[in-house]
């Protein structure tokens, strides 16, 4: 009873400090977002304005921003501001950022949650049977579409996909984007192109570590075992061999989530779709350094609060992990 | 059985220079094939003014032709020659890829050393390193090239930041497990100084794994170049780059494909030789890794 007490102290204390631990890291984050503006060369309001800006307009935005206060003082408004849900204003639009991100989140919401859905039921199934095929044919298959996967940049696969698919066999549309109110339907057909071309290099990634952790835990003592218990192979692979293989893979689809953002930001770009990636393009032609600034906030946030929970799923998925 | 081992014998007495070129292509055809397809990569893209015409020149009147009505890749909006445009293209990619590399490992090599040996530095380093990991490197390098303006050093220099903490990660691992060796405790306790461990006993151990790790770097970035240039935040427009053909010919994609055929399939032959080349190399260098991986 008492060494229980002591498991279950163990996994509070462990959690608790794992959450904590995200703080300096965001805090870094911060700084750099921050920084970035203030430490390239020249005067950020002159860069914000671009080349053909008057000294009035800099002034004004040089006001906008408060680059006037002593810098100390910028960051540490920033930040409060921030933390209280206010990512200031847009200067292109001049609307809030928070009302511009959330007229944006829900097609890249609806993106990435539709590709990480097929790009996991794609990719663990294939790397648990080339792993349990390995050195056949369907394993050499399964490794050389990874291979291809990681170097066929995702608006090539984009634009293929776009033109047998839509142009030519029509069977999707060619861009855009249907919103869910508009029904699941269109909603889901305006996604499948999107999802697939972005699903691939995330696919590659989690198909080679599923296969060489599964292989790895093949060789284990305890699978011999179940085999001569006379256990069917479904069960040894799946019951027994991806249970065990599962904190690699977890921690690899927390780490390509880094990957999928990047790729969100082409892909919509590509599809036409007026997400969170359109927003950041738009904001780069404009020189909207408060909706870059934001968004990058928002998706380093994404990636801490994802491999956080990934790290907490360890507590449950492997209990022999402590730290 | 003589006569075996007297042939055998003959074989060995002949292994020379040639001999061992030959094993070592037998052995690691990936390495050979890949470096070999990169190298004529890099001779095109050196003897591009040879193989092609000027791939500014405009010629409004020949605009958008097909492949084989002009010239052997066809014409893009403003008539220039794509195929010319592509020869060149390989340039930026080629460069950004190889600076990429060697400006991120250097970079990390440099402070992973100084984060392994130093224990104050560490810690801060570590912290700022994690900070940095959590920002998509894509979006870091749109963020930057936003502020600083288009031009191919800025896009080196944008790219090359985010894969530093990579480097810098897996310099300090090696540190970490190498000055635990007995033989780096030995150089410590017969008088080495601190400077020639880190260069003659540390410094070698890093070698291979850097290698492989630059190769994957160089590939990540001749994607990451053609993302920025096609999103509008890379290479400056007047220069040909397979991001800004592939940019400027998305408009007529529906009805001239061949303008993005061209550049993208190159792109994807170039990552993929690059890639391969760093799974050969990691397979060459690092038996223990390669058997770990199958």
């Amino acid at each position: 009873m008492h060494y229980c007490l002591d498991e279950v102290g163990f996994m509070y204390a462990y959690i608790v400090k794992r959450i904590l631990a995200t703080i300096p890291v965001m805090a870094v984050v911060a700084v750099f977002v921050f920084g970035l503006l203030h430490l390239t060369p020249g005067d950020p309001a002159a860069i914000i304005a671009g080349d053909y800006a008057s000294p009035s307009d800099i002034e004004g935005i040089r006001e906008k921003l408060g680059l006037n206060e002593p810098i100390p003082v910028q960051f540490y408004t920033w930040v409060k501001s921030v933390a209280q849900g206010d990512l200031g204003v847009s200067i292109f639009s001049n609307l809030p950022v928070t009302k511009l991100i959330g007229q944006r989140v829900e097609p890249t919401l609806m993106l990435s949650l539709f590709t990480i859905v097929i790009a996991i039921g794609v990719a663990i199934p294939l790397g648990v049977l080339a792993a349990w095929k390995s050195r056949t044919f369907i394993d050499r298959f399964a490794m050389i579409f990874a291979v291809l996967g990681f170097s066929v940049p995702v608006f090539v696969i984009g634009y293929i996909l776009m033109y047998v698919f839509a142009i030519q066999l029509k069977w999707f549309p060619v861009q855009g984007y249907k919103h869910l109110a508009d029904g699941i339907l269109p909603c889901i057909r305006s996604l499948v192109l999107p999802s697939v071309a972005l699903g691939i290099v995330y696919i590659a990634l989690i198909a080679r570590i599923t296969r060489a952790s599964v292989m790895e835990v093949l060789a284990e003592d305890y699978i011999r075992t179940a085999k001569a218990k006379g256990l069917s192979s479904q069960v040894v692979l799946i019951r027994h061999a991806l249970k065990n293989a599962a904190v690699p893979i977890i921690t690899i689809i927390g780490v390509g989530i880094a990957l999928l953002i990047g790729g969100v930001v082409v892909t919509e770009s590509v599809f036409n779709i007026p997400g969170l990636g359109r927003l950041t393009v738009d904001a780069i032609l404009h020189r909207d350094y408060p909706v870059i600034q934001a968004i990058i906030i928002l998706f380093a946030g994404v990636y801490v609060l994802v491999n956080l929970l990934v790290d907490l799923s360890y507590v449950f998925l492997d209990p022999r992990i402590r730290y | 059985m003589a006569a075996l081992d007297i042939s055998v014998a003959d074989q060995t007495v002949g292994t020379n220079e040639t001999g061992r070129t030959i094993e070592f292509i037998r052995r690691n055809p990936t390495v050979v094939i890949s470096a070999s397809v990169l190298i004529a990569m890099f001779l095109v893209a050196i003897f591009a003014p040879y193989l092609a015409t000027d791939p500014l020149e405009l010629a409004p009147w020949d605009r958008l032709k097909p492949p084989g009505e002009f010239g052997w890749f066809g014409t893009d909006h403003l008539g220039r020659d794509v195929y010319a445009r592509t020869i060149y293209g390989a340039r930026i990619s080629l460069s950004v890829g190889l600076f990429v590399a060697l400006v991120s490992t250097g970079v990390g090599l440099f402070i992973g050393l100084l984060a392994g040996y130093v224990r104050i530095v560490d810690t801060v380093v570590m912290r700022i390193m994690d900070g940095l990991m959590a920002i998509p490197g894509i979006l870091f390098a749109i963020a930057l090239m936003a502020l600083v303006g288009s031009s191919v050093q800025n896009v080196i220099i944008a790219i090359s930041v985010p894969e530093i903490p990579r480097v810098v990660r897996l310099v300090r691992a090696i540190v970490l497990t190498i000055r635990e060796m007995p033989y780096v405790e030995a150089a410590v306790a017969s008088g080495t100084r601190l400077p020639q461990i880190l260069v003659r006993h540390i410094l070698p151990n890093t070698f291979a794994p850097l290698m492989v790790q630059a190769t994957y770097i160089c590939a990540s970035a001749v994607i990451v170049e053609a993302y920025l240039s096609f999103l509008g935040a890379g290479t400056p427009p007047e220069i040909p780059s397979w991001g800004n053909m592939m940019a400027e010919g998305r408009v007529y994609f529906q009805f001239k494909p061949w303008l993005l055929f061209f550049p993208g399939l190159c792109l994807a032959c170039m990552v993929m030789t690059v890639n391969m080349l760093g799974d050969g190399l990691r397979d060459t260098l690092d038996p223990r890794i390669a058997r770990g991986m199958r």
